[in-house]
């Protein structure tokens, strides 16, 4: 069973590489959300099917397959959307950056003392490669909503190892970091109107009235 | 345990009342309402005899009643600052800052009172959404950059404390102990934790909750969100959310001194405390734009916390006082500051001159806060800041004594360069006089702030005095 959810995990760090890869914010917004729906399924496959878990799965696949993708389109929809922003490390470079980390990500995981049981496992290098993958489109992409979508890989590769602890967290927390996770992407996506509203655009290296003078 | 849950419910009550409420004018009064409310069942509780029957996931300690104190006397005054605040700025709508308020109020006490580190994450997660809305409540091209910025950088700090708890609860899986992330079983397993688990937790748990402190050189946020806010939500911003993010560090700080891993931790602690403490002295000197000065004094306490919590022993009483001082006195200084802002229609040292003559209240305030924030006796942060040069020389860290010196001499300087102009210069002629003028719920509750920090700096209260040292003994877990 847990060579599924290993293939899926390689599906998910594919998922990486072509976010970081795509220029339309839309085809973006979608791999996201079928790479947290992918995620959400995870604990059924790796943990013995329980109500707690069934739970925990359901809450995921509606917040990241169906609420937040709601929210990221609706907060595309209100702006105009000619421009092409080129990432700052371009997107071959984006591609090659987030297939770097991938293999870092590996390699770095067989280092790491982990539990005899989890050695095997591919949970911890594509947790870390997710992770990595979200950091390079934080910090290079200029759109206001492709950042929004770096930031929720980040979340997904905290999520990844977090299928190791799932007895450690309780169901109480898990759903409240979901709801917070939608709140904040709620909130994100009304800021992401208002730039667009301001700025005409949203590109986010254009918001540079706040600084220190001279 | 009922009251605890009541002073989490109040505030949230207090939301959705004014959530209800459609009229813009009445609106605000909801807020003086739930502190009043909160803060008597905060000094009810506090003054209470500790529970015998203690919950595991809810544990009102010594050091979360000090938070709740210091959060619930500056949320009252915000809140009754408001009522004259949102009546000045009627034509805005401000249904969502009092909403905002008061479930970051709710969040805070929530943070205050868990054991359980997946819901403190939640709770303080919590807080940094709530007040996302209100830093961009004048709705310009400014304050939405500064806005995004805020919520970017803190949403991402954040992720990265949760991983941090993560580790730690693998940890705890890797040495083979039922996986909990509970504090008390966290702290009776720590020694037996691995070390290298641990170190990533720590770390990961100190770049997340130093993000949402505002710890060099994670603050990038915090000059732009402060400048922007409102005074109010700049006074909630640094005197609530700051103090927040550092209860979060200061539950993994208790986990790693029971562990036997304290040399390493105390030494990051030093290192990025004194780095805050440098950027704060170097962006003070010439700052010329008044709230953004409060941003880095901000920065600068936040590093002393850090520094306290490295050198240990007697720093950690003063760590402690210093939650109230650094709370209430940000206080005092975001309210008077939102007063000059207003009177002058300007944040910046060379257009608002002269505040005294202006609007004598607040610029006696803004001058005498500053007096305070800076560690002038008779104020409280003296003894907090004194006890921190008392641990530096005493526990072997002379060099960390002298780097503060130099460091907190700077600011100073650095600040009293921004703030006397503001409080004796030569009011500019040419400017449009605007509609301000002083008003007692503009400048009674940072005067109510400021007495108690002055009074409380000079006699410290046998109750809280006893509070202090049982939360400083808390955290000394590994003597």
């Amino acid at each position: 069973m847990s060579s599924f959810a290993d293939q899926l995990l390689v599906l998910v760090l594919l998922i990486n590489i072509l976010i970081l890869g795509t220029h339309r914010a839309r085809v973006a917004i979608r791999a996201i959300a079928l790479q947290g729906v992918v995620l959400g399924m995870m604990p059924l496959l790796i943990h013995p099917v329980q109500g707690h878990i069934l739970l925990i799965t359901l809450f995921v696949v509606l917040a990241k397959g169906v609420c937040i993708p709601w929210l990221l389109f609706g907060a595309l929809s209100k702006i105009e959307f000619s421009e092409d922003l080129p990432p700052f490390l371009g997107y071959a470079g984006n591609v090659i950056a987030g297939a770097v980390a991938t293999v870092m990500a590996f390699a770095f995981a067989a280092r790491l003392p982990l539990a005899p049981h989890h050695q095997e496992l591919l949970t911890v290098p594509a947790a870390l490669a997710t992770i990595l993958a979200g950091f390079i489109a934080l910090a290079s992409r200029r759109k206001a909503i492709n950042q929004v979508i770096g930031y929720l890989m980040l979340e997904n590769g905290i999520f990844i190892f977090g299928l190791l602890l799932t007895e450690a967290m309780p169901l109480m927390v898990e759903a409240g970091a979901l709801l917070d996770l939608i709140a904040g992407i709620f909130v994100m996506g009304i800021i992401i109107n208002q730039i667009g509203r301001e700025f005409s655009s949203i590109d986010t290296s254009r918001m540079t009235a706040l600084r220190e003078e001279e | 345990m009922v009251l605890f849950t009541l002073l989490v419910l109040i505030p949230v009550a207090g939301a959705l009342i004014a959530w209800l409420i459609p009229s813009n004018v009445k609106r605000p009064w909801v807020m003086p309402v739930t502190a009043c409310l909160h803060l008597a069942l905060v000094v009810a509780i506090v003054v209470a005899p500790p529970l015998q029957s203690r919950n595991e996931w809810i544990d009102l300690d010594a050091i979360g009643k000090l938070f709740l104190l210091e959060v619930s006397a500056l949320f009252a005054a915000c809140a009754f600052y408001s009522v004259s605040y949102l009546h000045y700025r009627r034509e805005r709508n401000n249904r969502v800052l009092c909403m905002g308020m008061q479930v970051c109020l709710a969040a805070m006490s929530l943070a205050a009172g868990v054991h359980h580190m997946g819901l403190l994450w939640l709770a303080i997660e919590t807080t940094t959404l709530s007040m996302a809305p209100l830093v961009y409540f004048n709705r310009n091209a400014r304050s939405i950059e500064a806005t995004w910025k805020y919520m970017l950088i803190c949403s991402v700090g954040i992720a990265l404390a949760l991983l941090g708890i993560f580790f730690l609860a693998y940890s705890t899986v890797v040495a083979g102990l039922p996986p909990s992330l509970l504090l008390e079983p966290l702290q009776g397993y720590a020694p037996r934790l691995p070390a290298g688990w641990l170190h990533a937790a720590f770390v990961f748990l100190l770049v997340g909750y130093g993000t949402k402190m505002g710890l060099a050189p994670l603050h990038t946020w915090k000059p732009d969100a402060y400048g922007e806010a409102p005074g109010l939500v700049g006074a909630m911003l640094a005197g609530g959310l700051a103090n927040c993010g550092f209860i979060g560090l200061i539950r993994i700080y208790q986990i790693c001194m029971a562990s036997g891993n304290a040399p390493f931790c105390r030494a990051a602690l030093l290192g990025i405390g004194l780095l805050s403490l440098f950027t704060a002295a170097a962006f003070l000197v010439h700052q010329t734009d008044f709230k953004r000065m409060l941003a880095y004094s901000s920065v600068e306490h936040m590093g002393l916390f850090a520094v306290a919590l490295g050198l240990g022993g007697k720093a950690l009483y003063g760590a402690m006082l210093h939650l109230i001082g650094n709370g209430l006195a940000k206080g005092v200084l975001f309210l008077a500051a939102g007063n000059i802002h207003r009177a002058f229609a300007s944040k910046s040292r060379d257009s608002a001159r002269g505040a005294l003559r202006r609007a004598p209240w607040s610029g006696a305030l803004f001058l005498a806060g500053f007096l305070a924030m800076t560690g002038s006796p008779p104020f409280l942060i003296f003894s907090s800041e004194y006890s921190f040069f008392v641990a530096a020389f005493t526990q072997g860290h002379p060099l960390v004594g002298g780097l503060l010196a130099v460091l907190l001499m700077v600011a100073f300087l650095g600040m009293a360069m921004t703030v006397l102009p503001v409080v004796f210069g030569e009011p500019p002629k040419n400017r449009e006089r605007t509609k301000y003028h002083d008003t007692a719920l503009l400048v009674g509750p940072p005067l109510a702030l400021l007495t108690i920090l002055g009074v409380v700096g000079v006699w410290l209260p046998q109750p809280l005095y006893r509070l202090v040292n049982a939360a400083a003994a808390l955290l000394e877990v590994a003597r």
